[in-house]
């Protein structure tokens, strides 16, 4: 069955219910109602500090076939999936499904318990790494393709009950004794938990695990302790040099600054660099350094923003700090510089992944932003883009906030350069569907602008600009004039070779990504 | 108006220069902006590369498609043994100038200019394809810049700084006291010549505040452009030598004055009571010229007279 992005979708996928099929950006209006935890009824004077991760699993009745879930704030430096997976193996319980906010590389490790059936399934906003690259080749590792999700596509999961929680497991970098718990402070600092705010209000079970148990009470407080079943304090939650970089600094590529200062210029001369305006950048290179930009537009045309999203970094946390924007949301914190900001700035506010971006509430902070200015792995002629596998059509990548900001934003602009290595980065059609082209309106490279026909306002805005603007088709022509075209990826049609199912954000099916024949 | 692309008049604001071993930075050159890409297989290269450098710059240049001036700098003919193979291999890739680095005497000027000729005729190329910017960067060389401009091939001279420097035995200095002699000698040999002059690079990228002092001072003096290291040095260097609006409006003025003239047969003209005479006029047009390449919409402007 063809989708509306052209995609073709199998009408049975093994392990996946109730296929919706992409049916347009906003085109399906949902009639569900939410659903909600399983009631606990806290006795007084309960200590929930547990000895071990071990006697947590035993009170949670964690069983064969159930649902974990983790938050992916630490990032390359998480211990505690590890910890947590290792005792499961270690009770002889298998069959459990991960459904974790992101996974990282230093996930890698799961691949054992994949193979001795512990893990299952995975539900993720991408897959990276050698774990990327073994589930890649090997599908039918798992009794079923894994879910990808974007984060806020993953809330709307959770509040609507098609991604049940049994037991959430959440690294803590501060915890009181009832629970009380915050990312702010703690060796393990790494910002707001807007990602696990969202498992710990609607899983059945919350283990908090922390590295900082705190004898004052904890405040304010991300997560509440009314949330909270169980406390396990262990040495260290993570390793802080994998969790967050120091300051993210400015990249001094010359081509990423040309594009975003391209990025900025057509900001400008579209009107969307205005008072109180709002924006979004995405933390890849040419997006954030548009921040440089963006500042000296700011400042000599003496405008000041109404808010910023992230994916806060140090670079945003300066310009709030320096007046530029009135506040900032920040649903994942991405630097120390940021995480200070979030602690010492009233201005800067922390958001669950559901304020942030669920489709499915009143008003995710995301319909209401000016601009975002986002990276890609590829695009095509179709303005499609593709953040999670690469050239060889392995996954290497995370849907993340994509398809959340560009469906909200008024303009969203795409980042990339026209070639990378000796690969177009414009090819006729995308390996896999991440954000679909209705949602992009530009796309940016060193060499050229290509906007979406369908966006005929901005057309006739820059008609007179001095920017290279140009058809997205004259701007592949470029990319093939250096590095010819490529062959395309040879794929398994084999219904057991689907790697991983791609849900739009609002849980139809936009995409799945079968297994490369490399 | 002046063709811009007439390697005698083109504008040439700014030279950047490209490591000739660098095939990343050869292949993104021209996505800056600069008015001239100056690929060097000279000073920027060591010894085991020069080879490799040189095949990878005519490659570069037979296979890629260019927007700006394309210029290469050589080895030195004579004083060096690669200057002579650098010609058998960049000449037929056809660059639009071979910059001749050190250049002292007329002699190195013309066997690099025969060498030149001789490809051309192979090629049957126009006479005047590939032409020649020199680089003064001795004492020497300064004593006898006014014989190597004149050359019919010789475009544009510039000042090399570092060499001349070491020449004089002196170093850089803030005020740049040391090269005010060599620039001045070199700008009135290019101008008595009629040929253009570029300014000598500044070295220290993360100065950008010294580097827009340099250039606004070395346009005051009469340069035509600024050799450039850094593709951040590009705008400051664009924007330094674009024209205000005054200076726009009243070159357009004086454009439209001469058109007027020239098609009424008009004998004496003026410009806000200012006489009009033929360096007015090519000033004007540099003027238009500069404020076209910096993007400035010429009609517009015109409208607004």
């Amino acid at each position: 069955m063809k989708n509306a992005a052209g995609r073709e979708i199998p009408a049975h996928i093994a392990g996946i219910n109730n296929i919706r099929l992409y049916n347009g950006p906003f085109s399906y209006i949902p009639q569900n109602t939410g659903v909600g935890k399983k009631i606990h009824a806290g006795k007084p004077h309960t200590n929930k500090i547990l000895a071990s991760i071990s006697e947590a699993i035993d009170k949670t009745g964690l069983k064969n076939g159930q649902t974990i879930s983790f938050h992916h704030h630490l990032r390359n430096g998480d211990y505690v999936m590890k910890m947590v997976v290792e005792t499961i193996a270690d009770k002889g319980i298998k069959d459990i499904t991960i459904a974790s906010s992101s996974l990282s590389p230093c996930h890698d490790f799961l691949i054992d318990y994949i193979k001795n059936g512990t893990i299952t399934a995975l539900e993720s906003s991408g897959l990276r790494g050698q774990l990327g690259k073994y589930l890649t080749m090997h599908p039918q590792a798992l009794k079923r393709p894994t879910i990808i999700r974007s984060h806020g596509g993953r809330a709307r999961a959770i509040e609507a009950g098609e991604l049940h929680i049994d037991v959430a497991f959440m690294a803590a970098p501060a915890c009181d004794y009832q629970g009380n718990a915050t990312g702010r402070i703690g060796k393990s600092a790494f910002g707001s938990m807007g990602y696990a705010m969202i498992d710990c209000a609607y899983a059945d079970n919350v283990v908090l695990i922390t590295d900082n148990l705190s004898t004052d009470p904890i405040y304010p407080c991300s997560i509440p302790q009314t949330q909270v079943d169980y406390i396990v304090p262990v040495e260290a939650i993570g390793d802080p040099t994998g969790i967050a970089s120091g300051a993210i600094r400015m990249t001094k590529s010359p081509t990423q600054l040309l594009i975003a200062k391209y990025a900025t210029q057509l900001m400008d001369e579209t009107g969307y660099l205005k008072q109180d305006f709002s924006m979004q950048l995405g933390s890849g290179g040419a997006s954030l350094a548009a921040a440089k930009f963006i500042r000296e537009k700011m400042t000599a045309n003496n405008i000041t923003g109404r808010f910023g999203i992230g994916g806060i970094t140090g670079i945003f946390a300066q310009m709030l700090k320096d007046g530029l924007f009135k506040t900032c949301y920040d649903t994942q914190t991405f630097d120390t510089v940021a995480v200070k900001s979030l602690a010492e700035n009233p201005n800067h506010l922390e958001i669950s992944a559901s304020f942030y971006a669920n489709p499915w509430n009143a008003g995710p902070i995301v319909n209401n932003l000016d601009v975002v200015i986002l990276s890609a792995t590829e695009v095509d002629l179709d303005f499609n883009v593709n953040v999670i596998t690469d050239s060889n059509g392995i996954c290497m990548g995370a849907s993340g906030g994509h398809s959340d900001t560009a469906a909200g934003s008024a303009l969203t602009i795409i980042v990339m350069p026209l070639v990378r290595g000796r690969l177009p980065m414009i090819r006729n059609h995308v390996q896999n569907i991440v954000t679909p082209g209705d949602l992009v309106d530009v796309i940016i490279t060193e060499r050229g602008i290509a906007i979406n026909p369908k966006r005929k306002d901005i057309i006739k805005k820059l008609q007179h600009s001095k920017l290279p603007i140009m058809s997205i088709e004259a701007l592949q022509k470029i990319a093939y004039s250096f590095v010819g075209e490529p062959d395309s990826v040879r794929l398994s049609t084999a219904d057991n070779d689907i790697v991983a199912v791609i849900e739009y954000r609002d849980g139809s099916i936009l995409d799945v990504i079968h297994k490369p024949l490399i | 108006m002046t063709e811009m692309t007439d390697p005698r008049t083109r504008l040439r604001r700014t030279m950047m220069f490209v490591p000739g071993n660098n095939p990343k930075m050869i292949n993104s050159a021209d996505i800056y902006g600069a008015d001239s890409l100056m690929f060097d297989v000279e000073d920027a290269i060591t010894i085991t590369e020069k080879d490799t450098a040189r095949y990878l710059v005519a490659n570069a240049l037979k296979a890629l498609q260019f927007h700006s001036e394309t210029v290469v700098r050589i080895n030195h003919p004579t004083q060096t043994p690669f200057g002579m193979d650098d010609l058998k291999i960049i000449l037929p890739a056809k660059p639009n100038m071979i910059r001749l680095p050190k250049v002292e005497d007329i002699s190195e000027v013309e066997l690099v200019s025969n060498e030149i000729e001789r490809v051309e005729k192979e090629n049957n190329w126009p006479k005047g394809t590939i032409n020649i910017i020199g680089a003064i960067e001795s004492v020497k060389g300064l004593y006898n810049v006014r014989e190597i401009c004149k050359h019919p091939r010789m475009m544009a001279i510039a000042l090399g700084a570092e060499d001349f420097i070491a020449n004089l035995k002196t170093q850089r200095t803030k005020t740049g006291i040391e090269l005010y002699y060599a620039r001045s000698e070199i700008l009135m040999a290019a101008r008595d010549a009629g040929i253009q002059c570029m300014d000598t690079v500044f070295s220290d990228i993360n100065d950008m505040e010294g580097f827009d002092r340099e250039v606004t001072n070395s346009r005051d003096m009469g340069f035509d452009g600024k050799s450039v290291i850094h593709p951040k040095q590009i705008n400051e260097v664009h924007r330094i030598y674009t024209p205000n609006d005054n200076q726009l409006h009243h070159a357009l003025k004086v454009l439209a004055a001469f058109e007027d003239s020239t098609k009424n047969h008009k004998g004496v003209l003026a410009v806000d009571g200012k006489m009009i005479d033929g360096p007015i006029v090519v000033r004007a047009e540099r003027v238009v010229n500069q404020a076209e390449a910096a993007g400035i919409d010429i009609e517009k402007k015109r409208e607004e007279l």
